[in-house]
């Protein structure tokens, strides 16, 4: 017989107050638990959809001409009249501090090429690294070789040719060996080849039109980014495609912070549940513990228990209820993003996180009844003598 | 040098006009192995006495000593230690703790002492054994009979062997044939060398005691 055995048996018989404490925790630390897996999930999901998203770093030669189009109608050649940017320079990309966070670098020539009658734009491109920068790209066919092109399909049907058609470019056959389904962009109007093959072609061996830089968006500082490759190639102009990013981080961001608020309202609310129930308790047992008190218990020892009932309940709904967080999290993030895979990571962080608050707060709530409870006047408590 | 001494203890609730005195100015001396009972009408403050020698109700003046220590010049937590070192207590209404088995009932008053939990059952086994109720042990307070009850709260008194045992009506709830039995129970007790006060309605349960103190409106008007 020792203070642990009342507190177990004085939880198993009073199941149902044990059972009404548990839930009031629960229900606080799953909603925690729940939001933050849910708002860690979803940032994963944004940043997985913004890599997704292909390029998000351009890298241009510096011009002090001003591009002539607008709304895709071009009123001049200026576009093809700009400077390039050698391959050596851009390769001092690889070394920049945020290195780690290129996903991929793709380099791409340009040029204007005439198929039969028609003039077309002919872009010369690494189709590794095009898996990556344009991930929406769908071939019907296969990539080319060496000798090889695909055709945007606006281009295909302009020119009117197909995978398997051969196509003579400046005194060169080439095999289409596929053709893009409609992307809604430029690309629909564009033959590609490797990137080799169109520098031959336009005679511009070891230099490129531009570059476009995929870059892994979880905490990537792509300011700091735009900053580096700007100092490793001072001859290029590097600009950030981050609206997309920065609006949706912003919009998670304010939704972290209502869900952290409302999360803490229920906490609140929790801990106040765990209050009252843990008083009436108290109060119920009045005689109870003025029979311990009679018999030689100090204040401390019916702290103890009362502490000691608290922290075995708490600590199950800390356990119980970062599980039911997750469960919720990952029903939640189902509804919400359609194309999450829907898993949920279990984070020994946030669980420990999980059970230390719901600690606290069974702890922090029992205070005020153990301390009464300490102080019940044995000689009241138990009106016998 | 007697064991317990009780000078001019005075209770009083209340202040001002609506003073009420409980005990007037109560003193007496009670030797080792003693057998005291305490008798009086209802309200005449002999709960009240009791309590003041149980170290759970301060006096408004006076002192207790018990084995040359000054009960109530101890702090509240050095009053309960006295309390689990000194005294037994036996309750009107037994005041079992109900979701705790016969034994854990028992045992209660050694949860806080530092002992084997073998040592501790052994303990209580004895004292079940010295009440008649070792086959009951593992019973529910609601699983046996008032006077089981009170036999089991016999055995948490003495289960810590105290020498003193303040003992609050312990029949008042039982039938003639069972306060029969525990007021041989406590004979037996006070036999083996405790003291044994104990307050009484029953001039049957008094005549158990070698001595009877009689109280009326908080003063001592008797002590044969």
């Amino acid at each position: 017989m020792n203070l642990k055995v009342i507190t177990f048996r004085n939880l198993m018989r009073r199941k149902g107050k044990a059972a009404f404490v548990l839930a009031g925790l629960v229900i606080g630390v799953s909603t925690v638990v729940g939001i933050i897996s849910f708002v860690e999930a979803m940032t994963n999901d944004i940043n997985h959809k913004l890599e997704k998203y292909g390029a998000n770093i351009l890298i241009v030669p510096k011009t002090e001409n001003l591009t002539l189009t607008y709304g895709g109608l071009s009123l001049g050649g200026v576009s093809f009249e700009m400077e390039e940017i050698r391959e050596a320079e851009l390769a001092r990309v690889s070394s920049i501090k945020n290195a780690r966070n290129i996903a991929a670098l793709g380099p791409l020539v340009l040029g204007v090429v005439k198929v039969d009658t028609r003039k077309v734009l002919m872009a010369g491109v690494d189709f590794e690294a095009s898996e990556i920068l344009k991930p929406w790209w769908k071939i019907r066919g296969s990539l080319p070789d060496q000798n090889g092109v695909i055709l945007g399909s606006e281009a295909a049907r302009v020119l009117n040719l197909d995978s398997g058609d051969r196509v003579r470019i400046r005194d060169n056959d080439f095999i289409v060996s596929g053709v893009l389904q409609p992307t809604g962009s430029q690309d629909d109007q564009l033959v590609f080849a490797r990137l080799g093959t169109a520098q031959s072609i336009f005679d511009k061996s070891g230099r490129v039109s531009m570059a476009e830089v995929a870059a892994l968006c979880k905490d990537c500082p792509i300011d700091e980014m735009v900053r580096q490759i700007s100092e490793a190639i001072p001859g290029a102009k590097v600009m950030a495609i981050q609206q997309v990013v920065k609006g949706r981080m912003e919009t998670l961001e304010q939704f972290k912070k209502f869900s952290y608020g409302i999360s803490g309202v229920i906490l609140l609310i929790g801990s106040l549940v765990v209050l009252v129930t843990m008083m009436g308790s108290v109060r119920e047992r009045t005689d109870e513990i003025g029979i311990f008190r009679a018999i030689g218990f100090r204040k401390r020892h019916i702290m103890k228990i009362v502490f000691m009932e608290a922290a075995i309940v708490s600590g199950l709904a800390g356990i119980i209820g970062y599980f039911l967080g997750l469960g919720a999290s990952t029903i939640a993030i189902k509804f919400f993003s359609e194309n999450h895979s829907g898993y949920v990571p279990i984070n020994p962080e946030l669980a420990f996180g999980a059970f230390i608050i719901a600690l606290t707060l069974g702890l922090a709530s029992s205070a005020y009844p153990a301390f009464m409870a300490s102080r019940l006047d044995p000689n009241e408590a138990l009106r016998a003598l | 040098m007697s064991y317990i001494v009780a000078e001019d203890l005075i209770k009083q609730y209340g202040n001002g006009h609506a003073t009420v005195t409980a005990v007037a100015g109560i003193s007496f001396n009670i030797n080792e192995g003693e057998f005291v009972s305490i008798m009086g009408e209802s309200g005449a403050g002999k709960s009240t006495l009791l309590g003041m020698m149980g170290a759970m109700n301060a006096p408004s003046s006076g002192r207790l000593i018990v084995d040359d220590i000054d009960v109530y010049s101890l702090g509240q937590e050095q009053r309960a230690d006295f309390r689990r070192e000194f005294l037994g207590f036996i309750f009107q209404s037994f005041h079992l703790v109900p979701y705790l088995t016969v034994i854990e009932n028992v045992m209660l008053p050694l949860a806080v002492v530092k002992a084997g939990k073998k040592k501790k059952w052994i303990m209580a086994e004895e004292a079940l054994d010295q009440v008649g109720l070792l086959d009951k042990a593992r019973r529910l307070p609601n699983q046996i009979s008032g006077g089981e009850k009170e036999r089991v709260a016999v055995a948490r008194s003495i289960v810590n062997e105290p020498p003193v045992l303040l003992a609050d009506e312990p029949t008042g709830n039982l039938d003639t044939k069972t306060t029969g039995e525990i007021m041989k129970l406590l004979r037996r007790l006070n036999e083996e060398g405790m003291t044994i006060i104990m307050v009484t309605h029953s001039s049957d349960c008094a005549g158990y005691a070698q001595r009877l103190l009689k109280v009326s409106d908080g003063k001592l008007i008797g002590d044969n």
